[in-house]
């Protein structure tokens, strides 16, 4: 025992500045990997086109926005603000929807809550495969097909279990005095919700916010099935330069950093919500 | 509320139907959310039932017509049902227990004394953010193209020559790009559990004389053991529905080499439009997730249980 503790004490528990060092440079190593996949698409993106699809690799180059000039100007906008009204749209529906039922759940509890929390969490992972069919055929029927407030409603189908669970976590961390305070002052069911419940938890909103952004901006399979050329968003954008068109590697990257930049930035700066929101308020 | 009912014997009517009424009152709010996901969920998936019973293509007219188990029996007797089955098996089995490893290792680096922790791991979740189909698309026409991809360039000087990745080896491609993606996601979550250790705890071990490594195994695997599983449930529900990179990488190519269940849907349904199979599929992915899901949100009550009684 007496021999473990000697050893110890030549090895403190924070570790010598050497192996901070080490650590340190494996790390920077093993992030690099990871990120240079966006960094390239970055690089890519302000090289011309025979740069960016030279052999071997261009990697010294004087940068152009030529590119990003060429996407901005040309068709890719109206796909970008697609991408904007549905996601901002079904974000604020599902924020509309999710807070009273989170409110109900968590402030009130109804009798059974667990199995309507199951069930909607269980909607949530439903497999797109089975509802696709009659909501085509339903949009089809209702010449929804190719509109943006079709993929909207979509979208607030795929994100509202997660928002009522979301808002539901960041309730329950409320002081239950602040809305009986309320509730004896009188205070209507909606002035409530608006007044007390609305501010108090403005981080869980945002967080909700940032998730159901991050889920419907980048959606795909229902964007790229439900559209084709009015409503289509910006992945739907991406899919002309799958193959055949070869060599124009400068101007997908600049169109890939773009459709991109609206959810990494949103991603980076809210990264604390970001933990919560992917696992539903379990890990905080 | 009953208490009050049976005061003096005498059962007061008026205050049962106020507790109805309260009970209503507070299921109101919850009335809207309920009523949306049943109508955009609940009911398309019962038609989707219905439809798995019938022949019918849009492509042709008339075609609506009763058809028994035949869909099913065909799922059962068709190649292609099969082949989509063992890929999203493999696909998802493979991505979810490589980013874990991965996760797993880059969170215990980033949760250790390191230069720039932030900036690493601001920098380490850009590829989950990045939209999935224009990371995909980077992946196959920047790095992995065999006559200007960065990968295949860099590779020659070993003697693997100009690999063509997304043809050659579809699945490999398929399930890099995913683990890429994927990783972060796992590190993320394993970072949340290993900052909620106790220093402490780590640092006694150490003065008991316990190596880095057996301090990890025993102390800090246990710890994020919950972590760990939760992320992999999470993730395999995600991964399960991989469709966005297999469009963009390989359109579940070579052949059906690529092609998993959401793909395969994807082509019955709208290439081929054939809504009766295309409906049994869906009951059939839904069966397959539904097994997943059960044990998923089993994890994610137990872990709410955990943060409660802290």
């Amino acid at each position: 025992m007496s021999a473990n503790a000697t050893r110890a004490n030549a090895m403190p528990a924070g570790g010598f500045p050497t192996s901070k060092v080490l650590w340190s440079v494996v790390g920077w190593l093993v992030v690099f990997v990871f990120f240079f996949p966006v960094l390239w698409m970055w690089l890519e993106a302000l090289k011309t086109e025979p740069q960016a699809a030279s052999s071997p690799p261009t990697v010294f180059f004087v940068p152009t926005l030529l590119e990003f000039q060429e996407v901005m100007s040309g068709d890719f906008p109206p796909f970008f603000i697609n991408s904007a009204i549905a996601s901002v749209g079904s974000t604020l529906l599902v924020l509309v929807l999710g807070l009273p039922a989170a409110y109900a759940l968590a402030i009130r509890p109804v009798k059974r809550t667990q199995d309507v929390l199951f069930f909607f969490i269980s909607t949530r992972f439903l497999p797109f495969a089975a509802s696709l069919v009659p909501l085509y055929l339903l949009a089809r029927d209702l010449h929804l097909l190719d509109n943006i407030i079709a993929l909207t409603l979509i979208y607030t189908t795929i994100n509202l279990p997660l928002g009522v669970w979301l808002l539901r976590s960041f309730l329950l961390e409320i002081p239950h005095d602040l809305f009986e305070a309320a509730q004896v002052d009188g205070a209507s069911f909606l002035t409530e919700l608006v007044r007390i419940v609305v501010p108090l938890i403005a981080p869980g909103i945002a967080a909700t916010s940032l998730i159901c952004l991050i889920f419907s901006w980048n959606e795909f399979f229902y964007a790229v099935n439900f559209t084709s050329s009015v409503a289509a968003t910006a992945p739907v954008f991406l899919v002309g330069f799958i193959s055949g068109r070869g060599l124009f590697y400068a101007k997908l990257a600049a169109a890939a950093t773009l459709a991109s930049l609206p959810v990494l930035l949103a991603g980076w700066i809210a990264q604390k919500q970001l933990i919560r929101g992917l696992t539903m308020g379990a890990v905080k | 509320m009953s208490a009050v009912a049976e005061v003096g014997g005498v059962p007061v009517p008026t205050a049962a139907s106020l507790a109805r009424r309260d009970a209503w009152l507070r299921r109101l709010p919850l009335l809207p959310a309920f009523v949306y996901v049943i109508l955009v969920t609940q009911i398309p998936f019962a038609l989707t039932v219905y439809y798995s019973f019938f022949s019918w293509n849009l492509l042709k007219d008339n075609s609506f017509k009763f058809a028994g188990l035949e869909n099913y029996a065909r799922l059962l007797t068709d190649e292609s049902i099969r082949i989509a089955v063992w890929n999203t098996v493999l696909l998802t089995i493979s991505v979810i227990a490589i980013s874990v490893v991965l996760g797993l290792g880059v969170a215990t680096l980033l949760n250790s004394e390191v230069f720039g922790k932030g900036l690493m791991r601001t920098l380490m979740i850009a590829p989950f953010l990045i939209m999935p189909t224009a990371g995909a698309l980077i992946w196959k026409d920047t790095l992995l193209n065999p006559l200007f991809g960065l990968l295949p360039y860099l590779l020659a000087p070993l003697g693997l020559g100009r690999v063509d990745w997304v043809n050659q080896y579809p699945m490999v491609s398929v399930v890099a790009v995913e683990v890429w993606r994927w990783t972060p996601f796992m590190m993320l979550i394993i970072l949340a559990g290993l900052q909620s250790q106790n220093p402490e705890v780590m640092e006694a071990a150490r003065v008991d004389g316990a190596s880095a490594f057996q301090a990890f195994r025993r102390i800090t695997l246990p710890l994020v053991r919950p972590f760990i599983e939760l992320g992999a449930l999470l993730g395999s529900l995600f991964v399960v529905q991989t469709f966005d990179s297999i469009f963009m990488l390989t359109h579940g190519g070579p052949g059906e080499d690529t092609t998993n269940i959401p793909f395969l849907l994807y082509l019955v349904a709208f290439q081929g439009f054939n809504i009766g199979q295309a409906s049994a599929i869906g009951v059939v992915a839904v069966i397959l997730t539904t097994l997943i899901a059960t044990v998923a949100l089993r994890t994610l009550f137990s872990i709410f249980q955990v943060e409660a009684r802290r």
